[in-house]
């Protein structure tokens, strides 16, 4: 076999763009990562130094602690409640473009007018969250309280992507040929077993989709948390990227660049694992017969 | 095992949608007994209603009007699952996140019949289908063929089952595995006595598997009968043309008291016996007659009209000849050794007791 080499040429506007947009971009963070910056400008190769301090670092930790426990709790609440809301919506009549504008209205709200929405929300002198917590005598406060913050965060984040979930799942929904009821009705399967057996494995491609999107997005978080409290009170809503982002911005460049490398490897592995335990999920390998 | 009755079947989706102005039906006046442990074929073209017949034997429609009988018994409110009915649906349904062995074992798991007798009647199911060797496998894994293998075990694994129904079933088949899987339906349904009913468009699947057809027009039962039957003797030019490859011939005519077919600017002989009787319906017809029975022969013959040949389709075992008399285009099947060639005159000649006589689509004689 000759292999005709003008082929790459077809490639060269594709690499070209994925080299000025992503690799040397991460080039230049594994650059930054291997030395010590003074005074901005000035580099000394440390090898991986900054690597170590990134993992000693218990700031880093308690971001990455954080971080995981958001995502685990925004997916645990975000999958479910998008199936339901999918599974509960009108078929058909007008009740559909009714329910699919409702969803898709905070899908096309942009991340920084969310946060500014909900900080509005939450001010506790004139938000409606105080307000109305207010009523049953909680005394609600965005800025000065552990709690109160993350869990805005958290609802802010279901409020604003469960509707993806919904839509995707409401269009794997749809697709579901009528067949498969009618053979399980036939089957004599219960509406337990109908979801089940039915209903889940079809929604499965589009639920892995769903859960990747929002796990990798929910772990970018940063427009939310840095418009609504800035990171706090404390450090409580400080997560992984505006903990980054807030190193590079005190020109910590070398520190920074090493700690941007771990979060992506975090990224990149627990996404692979989740799409690797998603895809064997169910698939009825592990049945004995 | 049942013997399944429709009495005066009507349907209509409009009714069933609650239009009561002018409803159309799907299907309409359907009068039919298939007995029981029948191989039975539903044949007719896309949209003629056999797949709403179906569904009203299954039990996922209930007709607008008229009764479904099972042994004797009216079932035409009951389910699907109360009639114990079976179906294999056109595109292969299996439940993906079991194994073979979960989906075989699924109806009977929802019964409640437990485990070793599941198990027992599993590996029986799978062995009448040759398919043990796959129970392990993923059902999603499957090839299309197996799929289709899947679902109808689903089926006969409850013992119990009235009746199986296929709807299409080797339409997502690749022809290679098409054939197999036939031969393993009709070995199921000889082996087991099971009554099947198999709704196809296609009339080569319908005539192999069946023992006895149905043919469908517009809503309506044309025939149903043998494949016999329907080839030799065709209730309707409808099932003339549409059963058998080529079609059945079909010219327009005139008959008189001497037995003078004419057509198209020529004729032929009958008997004046059998004029005498055709003309009680009055003097204009339609005859046919299949292929395989027009006599064609180069030199001229007794009672022959002549044609030149159009078209010579050699298939190895037999030629198909068109000829064309005056304007008509007459197809014959000839003899593998016959030497014609196209632009030759040819003698065709219909012999008496073969040609069908129809008036208004509908047989005479």
């Amino acid at each position: 076999m000759k292999y005709d080499n003008r082929a790459w040429l077809f490639l060269v506007p594709a690499l070209a763009v994925m080299a000025l947009s992503a690799f040397i971009p991460l080039m230049t963070v594994v650059n930054y990562s291997l030395h010590y910056i003074f005074s901005g400008s000035i580099p000394e190769f440390v090898g991986f130094a900054n690597f170590v301090d990134v993992m000693r670092d218990s700031a880093f930790r308690g971001a990455l602690g954080r971080q995981l426990l958001f995502s685990v709790s925004i997916l645990a609440v975000e999958i479910p409640l998008g199936i339901a809301i999918a599974l509960s919506m009108p078929k058909k009549g007008i009740g559909v473009a009714i329910s699919l504008v409702l969803l898709g209205i905070p899908l096309l709200i942009p991340y920084n007018v969310v946060g500014i929405v909900w900080r509005l929300f939450s001010q506790s002198d004139i938000g409606l969250i105080a307000e109305v917590l207010s009523w049953v005598g909680y005394e609600y406060n965005v800025s000065l309280d552990p709690v109160d913050a993350p869990v805005t965060l958290f609802l802010l984040d279901v409020w604003h992507w469960t509707p993806l979930v919904a839509l995707l799942s409401y269009a794997g929904y749809l697709a579901i040929p009528d067949a498969f009821y009618r053979a399980a009705e036939i089957d004599g399967a219960s509406r337990w077993k109908v979801f089940r057996f039915v209903i889940l494995p079809k929604l499965r491609p589009v639920l892995v989709l769903a859960f990747l999107l929002r796990f990798m997005d929910s772990f970018k978080i940063y427009a939310e948390p840095l418009l609504l409290t800035g990171g706090g009170p404390g450090n409580t809503t400080t997560f992984m990227s505006l903990f980054v982002a807030r190193k590079a911005q005190s020109y910590e460049l070398g520190y920074a660049g090493a700690a941007s490398l771990i979060y992506l490897f975090i990224v990149i592995v627990m996404s692979y694992i989740f799409f690797q335990l998603l895809n064997k999920l169910g698939s009825g390998e592990s049945q004995k017969a | 095992m049942a013997t399944i009755q429709l009495i005066d079947v009507w349907h209509s989706y409009d009714l069933e949608e609650g239009k009561t102005k002018d409803p159309q039906y799907a299907v309409e006046n359907i009068n039919v007994t298939y007995e029981n442990g029948l191989a039975v074929a539903l044949l007719g073209p896309s949209g003629c209603g056999k797949t709403t017949l179906l569904k009203i034997i299954s039990g996922l429609t209930t007709p607008s009007k008229g009764r479904v009988l099972f042994d004797g018994k009216d079932v035409t409110e009951l389910s699907a699952k109360e009639r114990h009915i079976a179906q294999v649906f056109q595109f292969p349904v299996v439940y993906d996140s079991m194994n073979v062995y979960g989906n075989i074992a699924f109806p009977l798991a929802n019964d409640g019949v437990d485990s070793d007798t599941i198990r027992k009647r599993v590996y029986e199911v799978a062995e009448i289908l040759e398919i043990t060797s796959l129970l392990k496998v993923p059902a999603g894994k499957l090839n299309p063929a197996d799929k289709q293998k899947v679902s109808l075990g689903r089926g006969i694994v409850r013992p119990d089952t009235a009746a199986v129904l296929l709807d299409e079933p080797l339409t997502v088949i690749d022809p290679k595995a098409q054939w197999g899987l036939r031969r393993k339906l009709k070995q199921v349904q000889e082996e087991l006595d099971f009554t099947m009913i198999y709704v196809t468009h296609d009339q080569h699947e319908a005539l192999t598997f069946a023992e006895q057809v149905t043919v469908m027009q517009v809503g309506k039962i044309d025939q149903t009968g043998s494949p016999k039957e329907l080839h030799e003797n065709p209730e309707s030019m409808f099932i003339g043309y549409f059963i058998g490859s080529p079609g059945m011939n079909m010219m327009e005519s005139s008959v008189d008291e001497e037995g003078t077919v004419k057509f198209n600017g020529t004729s032929f002989k009958i008997s004046k016996k059998l004029a005498a009787q055709l003309l009680e319906h009055g003097n204009e017809f339609t005859f046919g007659i299949r292929p395989e029975y027009v006599q064609l022969s180069p030199e001229k013959t007794k009672n022959a009209v002549s044609g030149v040949v159009k078209l010579v389709e050699d298939t190895g075992a037999y030629k198909i000849v068109t000829a064309t008399v005056d304007t008509l285009d007459v197809k014959s099947r000839a003899p593998e050794d016959m030497s014609i060639s196209e632009g030759d005159t040819a003698w065709l000649s219909f012999p008496e007791e073969e040609v069908k006589f129809y008036k208004d689509g509908k047989k005479v004689i």
